[in-house]
């Protein structure tokens, strides 16, 4: 037993590598990317468990498919949207008969602190139907990483780790257990139940949908699902999930009332506890950091004149991140007295690209470029790059998904538009710009890709690229073929000019034209001098 | 005994090291700390926020209440200004008073002075020169910390020996150096 002092990424980390885990995949992408940082770190200092970034969400969870189908203990981490590039393995994966523990662990991000949407990864396991664990703290994270793979060979499926930004981003002291070793290698004996061709698929569906109640019998027996009764209070009751846990108990103490409470860690829910408390109550507020999903799930198995409160009435708030605050109002609290907001007009304040950042140099181009033509179109992707859509830049018109630059602008051109531009990062371009890319070939669509290669990941804290820089113009002539239309330009204000007439000549053609434009980041070139 | 700070600035100020600091004294004083972070694009050169809880008791959330901090601290003076909400009647700002110009609509130097002096407590910390003083410009995150010395639950050996345990690595000067930072910044009032 030893005490860290950890970020909730790094708990799941310690969790995995305690937990015996072989093999680690991911896709870096903020809450999520500090999990495999450290078990890269760990593995290297510690010769083991294995652990590599892969091109995308979907590559990862294969490989850590492929690690389970050997019978080891795989862990592949994301962030929620990267789930839904991983979505099509994940479902299958659902499927599959599972003995070497598999875990899934994605990172939400209520709030959208550095994301596209809030999606909430519950509805995906409840989806898929396989278990889900929420820890509500940095002990929770590293023990129910343990857990997550045992219950994940217990259940012959994987098991989904749910985060979201504020447990992964926040400190505090864990207390961890002795390591268990690594399965054998113990190839999965049947292959009828890794073969999903319709006829297997339907026997291990049905197999599934007959583990449900194991894993609800799971779920109703975990000491983290804990119902506390008050039996004198007939008026309330409290159900949380994950971090709703932290802010209730918070607010409890000014509680007169002292309202029974069950809290959810361990999904699906266990609705034997759930009709317990209802049955006892009134009125059942409902504290969930997420989507409404406990709140829409049990309002089936509740009696009909029992008040819910909770998100579908936006009583407690439909958006964004639960705070010690925006739960007060459910709970009957009045608001806190703080010192006097300040008269001054505060400012925003947005992000920015640093100074001296490649990709301003790039956009400098678009824009002059742009000033000259009638008619022009930029679209943008998923990266640092997607700042150049403020001030005083604002060139991009469209951030969509990882992968959507090429696409979307093929789709534009298509439509009719002119002078469409695609900006797209060296490591999204191999994460899901490629297949696009594959399309404007196929179609010989009129479009202008821009790939912006600043030699690394920057956007997550610059990890390196999964393939060097060197190899991005022969990968791109391998699909565009040999024209003049593919060349690598310096990203940089020397070559200013040359730049831009270069861009006007690509924009004049009419077909497929890709310009790399490649300057190292000035953040890992800083890193690197350290 | 619970101690709740607000830590403010621009993304690439230091601030997640300037609350290292604290949060290892704070755990080499036996107390329990939970402190959140800002990762990702919006630390790029925007306005940055963390939560830091210091506690003898158990702590459950990461974020502070409404009301409830006991200190903002902030390394840029508009940023010191933005998360009053979060401070409790009785709190105290204490903030660097060296604007990050970042923005084109950035208030006048004037405007943002006598925002400050509106404030119920305040220390007003000029980090930039006496970190120039004890050694080092990069020190001015010591210094900040050194003026809240006086309010933190715990004493001045303890922000010394996470000085050291961070630092050492880099050499005695450098500790030597941030310690000065600490010291100088200990006794503006």
């Amino acid at each position: 037993m030893s005490e860290y002092v950890v970020l909730g990424d790094e708990a799941v980390a310690l969790g995995a590598v305690h937990g015996g885990v072989s093999s680690c995949y991911g896709y870096p992408g903020t809450p999520s990317t500090e999990i495999m940082e450290y078990l890269l770190e760990y593995s290297e200092k510690e010769d083991g468990p294995f652990a590599c970034w892969s091109s995308n969400e979907k590559t990862a969870m294969e490989e850590a498919l492929g690690t389970s189908f050997a019978g080891k203990r795989a862990i592949v981490t994301m962030k929620h949207v990267g789930l839904n590039v991983a979505a099509d393995a994940f479902m299958n994966g659902a499927l599959l008969d599972i003995r070497g523990g598999l875990v899934v662990v994605v990172a939400d991000d209520p709030g959208m602190h550095s994301s596209q949407n809030e999606q909430d990864t519950r509805f995906y396991a409840d989806f898929a139907k396989i278990p889900l664990l929420e820890p509500a703290n940095q002990q929770q994270a590293y023990d129910m990483t343990r857990e997550a793979f045992d219950l994940s060979e217990k259940m012959g499926c994987p098991v989904v780790l749910r985060l979201v930004t504020r447990l992964s981003h926040s400190r505090a002291a864990i207390v961890t257990k002795e390591a268990r070793k690594e399965n054998p290698i113990n190839k999965a004996d049947n292959k009828q139940d890794w073969m999903l061709l319709p006829a297997n698929a339907r026997r291990r569906w049905d197999s599934l949908l007959g583990r449900q109640k194991d894993m609800i019998s799971y779920s109703e027996n975990s000491a983290i699902n804990a119902l506390t009764m008050n039996e004198s209070n007939k008026d309330r009751g409290i159900i949380t999930t994950g971090l709703g846990y932290n802010y209730y108990k918070e607010n409890e103490s000014e509680l007169s009332d002292n309202p029974s409470h069950l809290h959810i860690g361990v999904y699906p829910v266990p609705e034997d506890k759930i009709r317990k408390i209802a049955a006892h109550v009134k009125e059942l507020i409902i504290l969930e950091e997420g989507y409404p999903l406990v709140e829409r799930l049990i309002a089936g198995l509740l009696p009909r004149d029992l008040k819910i409160t909770g998100k579908l009435e936006n009583i407690v708030p439909l958006q964004g991140e639960l705070n010690p605050d925006n739960i007060r109002p459910a709970l009957g609290l009045p608001a806190r007295e703080s010192a006097a907001p300040s008269t001054l007009d505060l400012v925003g304040r947005p992000p920015q690209l640093c100074k001296g950042c490649p990709h301003d140099d790039t956009y400098r181009v678009i824009k002059e470029v742009q000033a000259e033509l009638e008619e022009s179109t930029v679209t943008s992707d998923i990266g640092c790059y997607a700042l150049g859509a403020l001030p005083p830049l604002s060139v991009p018109e469209t951030i969509i998904c990882m992968g959507a630059s090429i696409t979307a602008a093929k789709g534009s051109s298509e439509a009719g538009l002119n002078n469409v531009m695609a900006v797209i990062g060296d490591s999204t371009f191999l994460h899901s710009g490629l297949t696009g890319l594959v399309d404007c070939v196929s179609s010989k669509t009129d479009v202008t890709i821009i790939i912006v290669d600043n030699e690394t990941t920057a956007m997550t804290g610059g990890q390196t690229t999964i393939l060097p820089s060197s190899r991005l113009e022969g990968v791109v002539r391998g699909i565009v073929g040999e024209t003049d239309h593919v060349m690598t330009i310096p990203a940089h204000r020397k070559f200013h000019e040359e730049n831009k007439e270069k861009l006007r000549k690509e924009l004049a053609y009419k077909g497929v034209s890709v310009i790399i434009a490649v300057r190292e980041c000035i953040e890992t070139a800083r890193k690197a001098k350290k | 005994m619970k101690y709740d700070i607000i830590l403010s600035g621009v993304g690439g100020q230091g601030v997640l090291s300037l609350a290292s600091v604290i949060a290892t004294a704070a755990a080499k004083a036996g107390y329990k700390v939970r402190q959140s972070e800002v990762h990702g694009m919006a630390q790029r050169g925007g306005a940055v926020m963390a939560h830091m809880r210091i506690s003898d008791g158990e702590i459950f959330s990461d974020l502070i209440g409404q009301g409830t901090a006991d200190m903002i601290l902030s390394m840029e003076p508009l940023e010191s200004l933005r998360y009053l909400s979060w401070l409790s009647p009785d709190g105290i700002v204490i903030t660097s008073t060296n604007p990050v110009i970042n923005i084109p609509n950035y208030p006048e130097e004037s405007e943002i002075k006598s925002a400050l002096d509106k404030l119920k407590t305040r220390r007003l910390v000029d980090d930039k020169t006496i970190a120039k003083e004890a050694g080092s410009v990069r020190a001015g995150n010591m210094v900040i910390v050194g003026a809240a010395a006086a309010d933190l639950p715990f004493g001045m050996d303890y922000l010394k020996a996470a000085v050291e345990s961070m630092f050492s690595r880099k050499g005695d000067e450098i500790v030597q150096v941030n310690y000065k930072a600490l010291d100088l910044g200990s006794q503006i009032s």
